[in-house]
């Protein structure tokens, strides 16, 4: 399973190196979003809950170009017939698309956090920063385990495009919440806040247990 | 498996139990001293409520046999509770619109995190059937479906269980909370058979809408066997299971 795991990474994450197809277009329009707020909002700078609510907007959207992408070169090319002609667990596949779906989003989120802090933010994001990543992290594991289900759960329709993103923003929306809430604090006016607990407690119990069924469910969607 | 078994019993049960609940509502419920008049949706609101989030549940368990067994008639069983449940959601939404826009003076209010839940699962169950839809392969069709209904199956009692739990601050008025029932006896009393009957609604229709795609699958094996496929009108694409 570990092997197989590790396997399937290194593939996807080779491939991106070589395509460069999912990241840097995330990143863009990630970047391109946050110009499109400060002509939406009308506003040079952002703080409090307004900047918290951009910024995990402006990821929730760049996670779904992503998630839309993310097997399309297994069911384009063949990919799922190999895999399941290995004799390897099919929960490997699951597995090895969230780690690689939380890279790229690891990566975009590099780009798009600075960029962030430089063209809308007005508070400053250094001392923001340690409990923004807690946050950061809690929620990526989030959006790429839903991102991965959903994924694959909307690969093989007619019209993958519009199956995903509609099947996402639902499920996601709490994610979105739990960390808009936690992170709004952080980037207060008059310094950062303390991080609410109970919002992260949120994020964590939601990654538990829609990781337990992710695993318990992905499966079935292999089948052929 | 005969689903229309019992049936006119069923929906006569179903139509006594509704008759008396409205009676009850119209006659003998004490009117709200806050709210008057206005509360007396509520009867109709919360059962409605509660057995559509119920129906989405059991829709999530009858996916779990479907995918457990490879039965298809676990996966119509899914599919028509889901299906019903969102017809009781749009219920749901209006009527609790109308509560809202009479006691609280908005037809919609964001603060309110029970709104907001609701708002959130109905969107996300209204994926359901254009997601079917768009999966011409019926098993994969069926199996897809029944990932989804897990799922979201799932997040429904998680969403609701967090908001009556995280919350300090609410409006929306709890029906029934951890020191008992708010409400007086004669309520009460017209509540549960008004909850009684909304429930006997659901199981009849559901009872119903099975019985009757049974009868369209068995009518159309018979066809076939009699005439040939060319007697047939084609299967059209469907979000619909279309044969067991």
């Amino acid at each position: 399973m570990r092997r197989a795991i590790a396997a399937l990474l290194r593939k996807d994450l080779l491939v991106e190196l070589r395509t460069k197809e999912a990241v840097p277009a995330m990143a863009l329009f990630a970047i391109s979003t946050f110009v499109v707020f400060h002509f939406g909002l009308d506003r040079d700078t952002v703080e409090g809950d307004v900047a918290a609510g951009v910024l995990w907007v402006t990821m929730l959207f760049a996670a779904v170009l992503g998630i839309n992408r993310l097997f399309v070169a297994e069911a384009e090319q063949g990919g799922f017939d190999g895999f399941l002609l290995a004799p390897v667990e099919r929960t490997a596949l699951l597995v090895a698309k969230a780690l690689a779906l939380l890279v790229f989003l690891a990566i975009v989120q590099l780009v798009a956090v600075p960029a962030f802090a430089i063209l809308l933010l007005g508070p400053d994001v250094f001392q923001a920063l340690p409990a923004l990543l807690v946050v950061l992290v809690l929620a990526d594991v989030g959006i790429a385990v839903i991102g991965t289900l959903v994924s694959a759960l909307g690969i093989r329709t007619r019209a993958r495009d519009l199956i995903v993103p509609i099947l996402l923003l639902p499920l996601l929306i709490p994610v979105v919440l739990a960390a808009a809430q936690a992170t709004a604090p952080l980037f207060a006016q008059a310094g950062a806040g303390p991080l609410p607990g109970r919002w992260l407690a949120i994020l964590a119990i939601y990654d538990v247990v829609f990781g337990l069924i992710a695993y318990a469910v992905f499966d079935f969607l292999l089948e052929d | 498996m005969t689903y229309g078994k019992g049936l006119p019993a069923l929906a006569a049960l179903t139509t006594l139990t509704l008759t008396a609940a409205l009676a009850l509502v119209f006659f003998f419920a004490p009117l709200d001293a806050d709210q008057g008049f206005v509360q007396k949706i509520f009867y109709l609101h919360v059962p409605m409520g509660i057995v559509a989030l119920a129906g989405f549940v059991a829709g999530g368990v009858f996916a779990v046999a479907h995918l457990r067994t490879r039965d298809a008639r676990h996966d119509l069983r899914s599919y028509v509770a889901i299906h019903l449940s969102l017809i009781l959601a749009v219920g749901v939404l209006i009527t609790g619109s109308i509560w809202a826009r009479a006691s609280w003076g908005a037809w919609w209010v964001w603060d309110e995190p029970m709104l907001v839940v609701f708002l959130i699962i109905f969107l996300l169950y209204a994926c359901y059937q254009p997601l079917r839809f768009s999966i011409e392969d019926r098993d994969r069709q069926a199996r897809a479906a029944s990932v989804f209904a897990i799922t979201a199956g799932a997040f429904t009692p998680l969403c609701f269980g967090a908001v009556r739990f995280a919350q300090e601050a609410y409006i929306h008025p709890r029906t029934f909370d951890s020191t008992g029932v708010g409400m007086p006896p004669g309520m009460f009393v017209t509540f549960l058979v008004a909850f009684v009957g909304m429930t006997l609604l659901f199981v009849t229709l559901w009872k119903y809408e099975m019985a009757a795609k049974h009868t369209t699958f068995r009518l159309r094996a018979l066809r076939r066997a009699l005439g040939g496929e060319e007697d047939l009108a084609p299967v059209r694409r469907s979000a619909a299971p279309q044969s067991l």
